[in-house]
């Protein structure tokens, strides 16, 4: 992959038909963020050609959050920017004071930072690893939130559970892709705090319930939910916040 | 490592009382069920035959020297886990102990530790350890069963150090792609209780810096909590970070935003404190 500038935009048609593509692949998507394609032509969906070489950067015009180790660190950066996003949303909001009470603000003010604080750690380690090589630091993606009333309390906090939960699983499906044990441990560093936050968020929707470890994501085993890049991408896709498009054709 | 003397090192007047006999723990536990009755004991190799005897400091310091194999990593699990189940249930079969407004918490939690020591015993079989015998009082340093606080702080203490055991275990599977991602299932759920309990004891729901909170300002409290003032993750300083579009981040963030792992040595040092003697 050619190391080029950064130009990102929405998706040229490499493809004869973005859409008969998607009908062909059975894929749907909710809003337009993202496009989920193979670009090879017998019409791989993505998660069937995973491939740990490929680096993330630009592809036929959309970058790719690239296979591998490389892969799965730009694609939890993707999600710790849009989680970082979120919340700065939140606390900059005129109404953050009138919407939320105190405990309320010093949560969602201390996810602020921690979305942030991750953010710029997969920053700072992308920009390490892809040094000397041609793969591409993810650019900042542009986020938007329509469907989401940030004067309404209920609106922020289940967005918040949504992300929240979401990214739990994501690291926890994602952790077995990982090669290199240093950065495994970095997920799992990341992780636990991710599920403290989830608790802490479903615990202010519904207090003293049993939702903070909910039977709606956590099974008869105990187990929390694990879902692969695959899985978790539509997912985020569906919530339309991201507006970049971008793929991730090779990952699992 | 002498168990009474680490014992000896709790002085924390506040904890230490008298212990009210409430009848004899074995009493007690033998309403538990499930205690011997798997067939995982049915053949018994030699590695667990160590568990079999009560617990103690020589059992411990045989789960620390265990080889960081997959099946080492889930032996600390379980034993950690049969810890957690036991303590929930005791909790909630003491009358009186937990205020109805938080039982259906502390039930979710313990619902969750007993389906945990099932899982692993199942993915374990043959090689899953026995049940050490417990004591949550530390032979009568903590009033664990008469006073909801003190049950609190040993929860909130033990949530936090198995968030930490999980994690300290998770290179140790990489090995095996299902058991490590059902290690990390199990691991954000006892994140999630760990964040439930603090929160319930008026603490932040993520750890900040070593801060022991208001738990018992002792030696072995300590331990579970030292280490997580780190800031360099992976050669970053966290407290370099800057806000790009919102208020500064001034503040705790910068160790809250990473938990960090404990070695199978510490955690199995920590759990062993509750080993009946």
């Amino acid at each position: 992959m050619k190391k080029t500038k950064v130009e990102v935009r929405e998706v040229a048609t490499g493809l004869a038909s973005r859409r008969s593509f998607l009908k062909i692949s059975g894929l749907t998507l909710a809003g337009t963020g993202l496009l989920l394609a193979g670009c090879s032509d017998d019409d791989d969906a993505t998660g069937t050609n995973p491939d740990p070489n490929m680096l993330p950067g630009i592809v036929n015009g959309t970058f790719d959050l690239g296979g591998g180790d490389a892969g799965i660190l730009t694609y939890a950066y993707a999600l710790e920017q849009l989680e970082a996003d979120f919340y700065t949303r939140v606390v900059n909001s005129n109404t953050f004071g009138a919407t939320f009470n105190a405990e309320e603000q010093s949560v969602l003010t201390d996810l602020y930072r921690h979305e942030v604080i991750h953010r710029e750690f997969f920053k700072a380690a992308l920009t390490g690893a892809l040094a000397n090589t041609e793969g591409v630091v993810l650019p900042n993606l542009e986020f938007s939130y329509d469907s989401v009333n940030f004067s309404d309390r209920l609106s922020v906090l289940k967005t918040a559970r949504a992300l929240e939960d979401t990214g739990v699983s994501a690291y926890n499906g994602a952790g077995r892709y990982i090669t290199n044990p240093d950065y495994l441990l970095i997920a799992g560093k990341i992780v636990s705090v991710e599920a403290r936050h989830a608790s802490a968020i479903r615990d202010l929707l519904n207090p003293g319930s049993a939702d903070f470890a909910g039977n709606d994501v956590v099974d008869a085993n105990g187990l929390d939910k694990a879902q692969k890049p695959s899985q978790i991408i539509p997912v985020v896709s569906s919530l339309d916040f991201i507006q970049t498009a971008f793929t991730a054709m090779y990952l699992p | 490592m002498n168990i009474l003397k680490f014992i000896e090192s709790f002085t924390n007047e506040g904890v230490i009382q008298s212990l009210q006999s409430k009848g004899s723990r074995r009493d007690s536990l033998s309403q538990f069920g499930k205690i011997g009755t798997n067939t995982a004991l049915a053949a018994v190799p030699l590695v667990s035959m160590f568990f079999t005897q009560k617990a103690n400091a020589t059992s411990s310091a045989f789960l620390a020297s265990a080889a960081d194999t997959p099946i080492s990593a889930l032996q600390l699990a379980l034993t950690l886990e049969y810890l957690e189940d036991d303590f929930y249930q005791m909790a909630l079969d003491t009358n009186g102990l937990i205020p109805d407004a938080e039982k259906d918490i502390i039930a979710q939690i313990s619902q969750h530790e007993a389906a945990h020591v099932s899982f692993l015993m199942g993915a374990l079989g043959a090689d899953a350890p026995a049940k050490p015998e417990f004591d949550f009082t530390a032979n009568g340093t903590f009033d664990t069963f008469d006073n909801y606080q003190t049950f609190l702080a040993l929860s909130q203490a033990f949530e936090d150090t198995g968030v930490r055991a999980y994690k300290g275990q998770a290179a140790n599977l990489m090995s095996n792609g299902d058991l490590l991602t059902a290690a990390l299932q199990i691991h954000s759920v006892e994140a999630r209780h760990a964040s439930m309990i603090r929160r319930m004891r008026n603490q932040k729901g993520w750890i900040v810096g070593n801060s022991i909170g208001t738990l018992p300002d002792i030696a072995a409290v300590h331990k579970i909590y030292d280490g997580e003032e780190n800031t360099i993750q992976g050669g970053y300083n966290t407290t370099t970070a800057q806000a790009t579009n919102g208020p500064a981040l001034s503040g705790t963030g910068a160790t809250e935003s990473f938990d960090e792992p404990i070695s199978g040595a510490l955690a199995s040092e920590i759990a062993s404190v509750f080993f009946a003697v």
